[in-house]
Formats: C-alpha cells, sequence, structure tokens
C-alpha cells in the first residue's frame, strides 16, 4: 500500500552564501520512508543528523534537491500542492514563544483559518474544538505570555489541529519545557494519534520516543534504523555509537545482561522493566531455596 | 523595573466601551482629542474632564492604572509646568525675586495645560486598555483600506503593527535576561555618567537585536506552516460590527463636544 507520506531518496543540502566561494553543506543523503496514515513514528537522531531538516521538507518548507517527497500523492515541488499541504500536515515547533502570532490565545489558534479563508462562523467552532481537545478552552482570554511553556505549546498545537491536519510534525516540542510541560505535551500528542492523526515526533527524549509505534534514527543525513521501539532501543551498543541514549530501564538491563543476569534487553517502560526484575528475583530466590 | 510598561496593553473585560467597535473608538479618540483642544477655558475643560472621568468609570478599568499611565509622561508634565510658569509674564505679579516674575496668569496656564495633557493621555490610553491589539490593528486595517489603491501595504502594515504587539512582553522578558547574564559577567549599568551608561547598554542591545532576528526568522516559519500567504482571501474570526452601543457613543461623545464648543462660546 502507498503511504501517506512517501519520501524516496530525499537529498538536500544548505548552501552558505556568505562565504567565499560557497560552502554547500550536505544535510540529507538519500533519505527513503515511507508513513502510514495513522502512524505515530518518532525521529531519533543527534545534533545536526539532519531530522530537523527531514521535517521541514515533508510539509513543502524544504524543496529537495533531487529524489521526491509527496504527501497523498501530492509533490511538495508543485507550487500549487503548497497550501494543501501544509493543511494536511502540520509543523509544532521547539520555542512556543516564536510561533504564537496573537496577543490573545483564541485569536492565535484561528490564525491558520483566517489564513485559509474559512467563513467566520466555522471559525470560531473550530478554535473552540481544537481549544478543547487541548485542554486550553478555559485560558481562551488569556495573553500567551502568561502562560506557562507547557500551556503555551499546548496552544501551538491547538492552532495547527484547528487546521484538521491529517499529520503533526513536531519538531522536538518538548525540549524548552519542565517535566511537567513534558508531561501535558506528550499526553496531548498520543490523544490525537488515538484520534487518527498522523504524528511524527523528533525528539531527544527516549522515554517520548518510546510511547511511539515506530522508531526512526537517522544519522549522517540517512536512516539508519527504522523497526518499533523495543527493537530499536534494546541495540544499546549500536544506539550508544550513534550518539544517542536509550530509555533509562533498558539501560539497566542492559547492564545486567553484561553483568550475567537472564534478562532480555527488550524493555521501555518502567512497568516491563518491574515485572522482569521481579521474575528474576524470584528465580534467584527458588534457587536458593533449592540450594538450601 | 521594565515590566511597568503599559503602553498597549489590554485589559480583557465586557464593558460597554469593551464591545463598542473598534473603528468607531478609534474615530471618537480623535473626537476626544478635538474635544480637549478646543476647550479654550477651564469651563470648556471641565466638560472634558466630565467626559474623561464618565468613559472611565464606564470602562471599569481599574483606577490605579490610570496613574500607572501616566507615570511615564511626569517629566512632560513638569517641563510644560517650568515653562508655563516662568515664561508667560503677564497678569498681576504674584512673586517677584530677582530675575524671577511669577505671574498668576501663568500660573493659570499652567494648570489649565497639566490638566489638559492628564486628560488626553487618560482619555486615549483607554482606546488601547479596552481594545484587543487585534481588534485594534484590523480597525486601522478596515479604516486604510481605501489607501490599498494608492498602492499602500495596509495589510501588511497591520500584520506588522500586531507582530509587534505580540513580541513586546517577550523582548521585554529577554531584556531582563540578557541584562541579569551582563551583571553576572560584571557588567556594571548602574554606575558612572550619561556616556558611560549609555555605553553599558550596547552589550544589552546586540545580543537583544540578534535575538530578535532569530525570533522573526523562526516567527515566519511558523506562520507559513499556518499557510500564511498575505492578506490575499483572509477571513477573520471577529467579525469588527457596529451596533447601537457605537451609535450611542458616537453620540455621547458628540454631546460633550457640542457641550465644550457651547461652554467656549458663552464665556
Amino acid at each position: 500500500m502507498e503511504g501517506f507520506i512517501e519520501i524516496k531518496d530525499l537529498r538536500f543540502s544548505y548552501i552558505n552564501e556568505i562565504e567565499e566561494p560557497p560552502v554547500r553543506t550536505e544535510v540529507l543523503k538519500g533519505v527513503d520512508l515511507s508513513i502510514k496514515k495513522g502512524e505515530f513514528v518518532a525521529v531519533l537522531g543527534h545534533n545536526g543528523s539532519g531530522k530537523s531538516t527531514l521535517a521541514k521538507c515533508i510539509n513543502a518548507i524544504n524543496l529537495p534537491e533531487s529524489g521526491s517527497v509527496t504527501v497523498e500523492g501530492m509533490d511538495t515541488t508543485d507550487e500549487d500542492n503548497l497550501l494543501p499541504i501544509r493543511q494536511k500536515v502540520g509543523m509544532v515547533f521547539q520555542n512556543p514563544d516564536n510561533q504564537i502570532v496573537a496577543t490573545i490565545v483564541e485569536e492565535d489558534v484561528a490564525f491558520a483559518l483566517e489564513n485559509m479563508g474559512v467563513e467566520p462562523k466555522e471559525i470560531r467552532r473550530r478554535v473552540d474544538e481544537a481549544l478543547k481537545t487541548v485542554g486550553m478552552y478555559e485560558y481562551r482570554l488569556h495573553a500567551p505570555h502568561k502562560l506557562s511553556g507547557g500551556q503555551k505549546q499546548r496552544v501551538a498545537i491547538a492552532g495547527i489541529i484547528a487546521m484538521r491536519p491529517e499529520c503533526i510534525l513536531l519538531d522536538e516540542p518538548t525540549a524548552m519545557l519542565d517535566p511537567l510541560g513534558r508531561a501535558e505535551v506528550m499526553k496531548t500528542i498520543k490523544m490525537l494519534n488515538e484520534q487518527g492523526v498522523t504524528i511524527v515526533l523528533i525528539t531527544h527524549y527516549m522515554e517520548e520516543a518510546a510511547q511511539a509505534e515506530r522508531v526512526v534514527v537517522i544519522d549522517g543525513g540517512e536512516v539508519v534504523m527504522d523497526d518499533v521501539p523495543k527493537r530499536i532501543f534494546s541495540q544499546v551498543e549500536i544506539m550508544k555509537n550513534l550518539g544517542l541514549d536509550v530509555p533509562q530501564v533498558t539501560e539497566l538491563a542492559w547492564e545486567l545482561k553484561k553483568a550475567g543476569f537472564d534478562i532480555s534487553t527488550e524493555i521501555i517502560t518502567e512497568e516491563e522493566c518491574v515485572e522482569k526484575l521481579y521474575a528474576l528475583l524470584e528465580a534467584r530466590g527458588k534457587k536458593q531455596e533449592a540450594r538450601n | 523595573m521594565i515590566k511597568d510598561i503599559t503602553i498597549g496593553q489590554y485589559f480583557p473585560g465586557s464593558s460597554v466601551i469593551h464591545r463598542m467597535d473598534a473603528r468607531v473608538k478609534i474615530i471618537l479618540t480623535a473626537v476626544f482629542i478635538v474635544m480637549l483642544f478646543a476647550a479654550d477655558n477651564i469651563q470648556g475643560l471641565a466638560v472634558g474632564i466630565a467626559f474623561t472621568l464618565i468613559i472611565f468609570l464606564v470602562s471599569k478599568i481599574p483606577l490605579r492604572m490610570m496613574g500607572k499611565s501616566l507615570k511615564p509622561i511626569i517629566p512632560l508634565i513638569l517641563i510644560t509646568a517650568i515653562l508655563n510658569i516662568f515664561f508667560i509674564r503677564t497678569g498681576d505679579v504674584i512673586l517677584h525675586w530677582k530675575f524671577i516674575k511669577i505671574t498668576n496668569e501663568g500660573v493659570d496656564t499652567a494648570v489649565f495645560m497639566i490638566v489638559r495633557i492628564l486628560c488626553l493621555i487618560c482619555g486615549t490610553s483607554l482606546l488601547t486598555y479596552t481594545t484587543s491589539p487585534i481588534d485594534l490593528t484590523d480597525a486601522i486595517e478596515r479604516l486604510l483600506s481605501p489607501l490599498k489603491k494608492i498602492k499602500l501595504p495596509v495589510h501588511e502594515l497591520a500584520m506588522m503593527m500586531t507582530i509587534a504587539l505580540r513580541f513586546i512582553p517577550t523582548l521585554i522578558e529577554e531584556t531582563d535576561k540578557i541584562m541579569s547574564a551582563q551583571k553576572a559577567r560584571g557588567a556594571d549599568m548602574e554606575t558612572g555618567n550619561l556616556i558611560q551608561k549609555a555605553k553599558a547598554l550596547i552589550p544589552i542591545l546586540i545580543p537583544l537585536f540578534v535575538a530578535s532576528f532569530r525570533h522573526a526568522e523562526e516567527l515566519a516559519l511558523a506562520m507559513e506552516c499556518r499557510c500564511y500567504h498575505g492578506g490575499e482571501g483572509r477571513t477573520r474570526m471577529k467579525q469588527l460590527k457596529m451596533s447601537m452601543i457605537d451609535l450611542w457613543g458616537a453620540l455621547f461623545s458628540t454631546l460633550f463636544l457640542a457641550g465644550v464648543i457651547t461652554v467656549n462660546i458663552l464665556t
């Protein structure tokens, strides 16, 4: 089946024209990726690996140098597809302050719809709906700069979901938030995914990536791993070589295994870890009993 | 300290003045200014003062806000007072000491001018207190829209104003942060003469400038992601609509303007 987002042999470079001669930095070196409708994909990679650039290629901010990017069959290089693509694929950025345009929460959420030329009554309805979805309806008349980071980011997400996109790209949406704000945003993202929205989450937090259905690891402008989180994170050594971490519980299991314990490294949540550790301790207890 | 700036700050509310059409409010603000300058004696000004007080009470904006908006213009008031008191030489002399001569007319004019400025600032700042910046820029866009015919980029100007207003608090916060960061590195901003103090601002202004470019770049990107493509085909969630309130407001203001003019003629 043809995916919702199809990326084929995508290459992209940034050109620094200030330098003489201009310096060309190739960021994406042939990326192939297919994302199905309704998937929750986490994209991992260390700084400068090209993951943000990749996201910007999907909603036609960056245009491919060679290869192709299509969203539901629409090619991003076609100028006529620009607005339909951006409406289908919304993007949330790292710094919530830099993506809020208006001085009142509800007017900011309405911004995209106003740009699309939606009827005023319909805008009102969709804005209220979007704000209720992210749980910010009570704050609709507040000034954005008086909200907490997590709340601001939820407003930014509301501004995107008001467009009714089929996919949301999130470029490290939790990087500037405190743990509480991070939890709020992650909860919102998961809820949206359950409602059928395709999610592409770029993140540095392995615990967040572990909540996805699928993890794509990018290194040096190429997709190096693409699998379910469990199988990605259980390859602890490969991940470390790529300059990436694994969730704390996976690392614990890995260290235990190295020390000679019989434990699987396919652990990504705390619950699983507790279960496995309990089983391990129980087995040891029984062994000891038998010896006595 | 710099958080005290209130110009352009909106107080959400639901008073009659809040509910008025922003376009009407802008025009009535102009009427109000005309009213204050039309008054050429104390009696006429009293009508203006009454008008200012009434609109302030109706708007339900806390009165301390009035004081807050007046704080930055204290120097202006002082200069006005000094100029009028010392340089008006006509009228009866109240005090004569060496070259200083103060006349009753000088004092009268000073008081008159100060009251006029106070009313002016209080009344006009009510426009920004009771109108959300978006409504305000929207209204300016509509009022100026005939100028589109002479190729004036009205929508772009309005958008720029909205964004500027939106980023005032963000940039203030950033200034505070940069100042703390520079102080932590031993920057001295409090001592020295005026020139030294001005020079001390350079390490604050440069990072602020760079930061605002970064903000601008990211904001432009975020706006593009939300389908922004200029003013063409754009709709608005909040439609500006004139209602009976606006008619009454206009009537009320005109009545006071007429009152001021009548008082002028009668006295």
